[in-house]
């Protein structure tokens, strides 16, 4: 709270702002973790969030639902079914006319194609799930080029650029402005999606870019979302855009 | 639903020094906390982790509430013979868990 | 259990007061009742009579961590580990989280190596004590001090 208070300080003490991080700048916030963390997140043995794989790969064979259907009797081995889906998470969906982050896109398999209940948000299932078709993205880059996502790309640069709560701050102020410069001991990072759902040091649990979404603006001291609305999936639809090119590596592991 | 990875070699040589990697999924709940509604938090950890190699124990560990959550536990070992392990974390609330894996020693 | 609650609260305001920092209030909700001495009072419980000595206990741990709830750390002690001459019991200890038990881990000359990794959770900045029993009863010991630091953005407050 001191801290967020100095950088308030330290901001408005800066007459001009950044402004979006050039492309041939943004890298991935692994970088600027301790070569501990890194390692914990490079091998499956080490990464808490493994479970959270395992749990998804067995959910994938369990028939669910009126249908009697399993995710595999529709999209069979999910290793080669979901390379690459992750990456190109959140999505236009042209029967709703929505955009769908990806808790959103298995939910709606569930309640529709299965005839199941939605898993609810943050639940070791949906996670699973989630983390699941995540890993089977890792190392390919983030896509981020289908034109009908760009009202939700606009709607998330606003709310990412727009200052609120308490402390009058915006995501960009830290995230733009002031990426890999101190917070208390932390760096600040440019905060890219690339390693979502992952497993956070300060959780002791997986969680998903929604949760972490909440927890910054809890720490902004603004009013958080509510899980699953479309100004979060807008954010994350910015957020993923923002981070083009960069290369998923979900689970990821982050303090 | 996976509760442990263990990453043991499927074949050594004999007198090697081996590495064994165990990962356990557990939340390892202190006692000290406080939940959100003010209330302590009830302890809930994995008090101890014992390794058997053809039925002879050769590593244990004592864990304490400092131990984080999902306990991670690396050791080492050194076998003459081909065989099986046995891996045992046992804590409150009853909790146990085992784990087999076999090893080729040559 | 209450009153050294009380003490510390009462201290934590006082103290919070004099230097105008909030965060020491916070500290008050966790019962903080390891203390240097009671590290001490658990090694001499462990070592009895038996000499210490200081050496061949090699701890690692980042000098500065970002969450104290999750810090790896590898600890290695030197020894030849042969049937006459090993390593029998290697006991992590710490001066300030609730207990001054971390980890204790039994191994013999089988081992081949008398080292292991874990990840353990650090309540504040402090020294975390390796203290390895060898198979002739006489202990070794090694420390770290290990800063830690409070995540600038809490989920919840």
């Amino acid at each position: 709270m001191m801290r967020l208070r100095a950088l308030v300080m330290a901001t408005l003490a800066v007459p001009a702002l950044a402004g979006e991080i050039p492309l041939a700048e943004r890298r991935s916030d692994t970088l600027t973790m301790s070569s501990e963390l890194r390692a914990m997140q490079a091998d499956d043995a080490a990464n808490p969030a493994s479970f959270s794989v395992l749990d998804g790969e067995a959910l994938w064979r369990v028939r669910a639902g009126a249908s009697g259907k399993s995710c595999a009797d529709c999209h069979g081995d999910g290793a080669q079914s979901m390379r690459g889906v992750a990456a190109r998470y959140p999505a236009f969906d042209s029967a709703s006319g929505r955009v769908l982050d990806l808790e959103a896109k298995i939910n709606q398999c569930r309640t529709e194609r299965q005839g199941s209940a939605a898993l609810p948000m943050e639940s070791r299932d949906l996670l699973g799930l989630a983390t699941y078709v995540g890993r089977q993205s890792r190392g390919l880059p983030i896509v981020s080029d289908d034109p009908r996502l760009a009202p939700a790309i606009d709607r998330g640069r606003a709310l990412f650029t727009a200052r609120q709560g308490q402390l009058n701050l915006s995501c960009a102020i830290c995230h733009d402005d002031h990426w890999g410069r101190k917070l208390g001991a932390a760096t600040v990072p440019q905060a890219h999606p690339t390693a979502y759902p992952l497993y956070r040091l300060e959780w002791q649990s997986v969680g998903s870019l929604q949760r972490r979404l909440r927890n910054c603006m809890v720490g902004m001291r603004a009013e958080p979302y509510p899980m699953g609305s479309d100004e979060f999936i807008a954010i994350e639809t910015y957020l993923m855009s923002r981070g083009r090119g960069l290369a998923m590596e979900t689970p990821g592991v982050r303090p | 639903m996976a509760r442990a990875l263990i990453n043991v070699p499927k074949i050594a040589k004999v007198g090697e020094i081996i590495e064994i990697k165990t990962l356990v999924s557990h939340p390892m709940e202190t006692g000290y906390r406080v939940g959100l509604g003010g209330e302590i938090l009830p302890r809930d950890i994995i008090q101890t982790f014992v390794c058997t190699f053809n039925g002879a124990q050769i590593y244990r560990a004592d864990f304490s509430p400092a131990v984080a959550a999902n306990p991670y536990l690396t050791f080492h070992t050194m076998l003459s013979e081909s065989g099986a392990f046995e891996f045992r974390w046992e804590g409150d609330n009853d909790f146990l868990l085992v784990e087999t894996a076999s090893i080729t020693v040559e | 259990m209450t009153t050294s609650r009380d003490l510390t609260r009462r201290a934590a305001l006082t103290g919070a007061a004099a230097s105008g920092a909030g965060l020491l209030v916070l500290r008050s909700t966790q019962p903080a009742s390891a203390t240097p001495e009671a590290m001490r009072a658990v090694m001499r419980a462990i070592t009895g009579d038996a000499p210490v000595r200081k050496g061949r206990v090699q701890l690692d741990l980042p000098p500065l961590v970002e969450n104290g709830n999750t810090v790896p750390m590898t600890v290695t002690v030197e020894s030849p580990m042969t049937a006459l001459d090993h390593v029998t019991a290697i006991h992590v200890l710490n001066e300030k989280n609730p207990q001054p038990y971390v980890v204790t881990v039994h191994l013999d000359h089988r081992a081949g190596k008398a080292a292991f990794s874990t990840r353990i959770k650090l309540g504040d900045t402090q020294r975390v004590v390796g203290l390895a029993k060898m198979s002739d009863g006489s202990f070794w010991i090694g420390e770290q001090d290990v800063i830690v630091t409070i995540a600038s953005c809490l989920e919840n407050f």
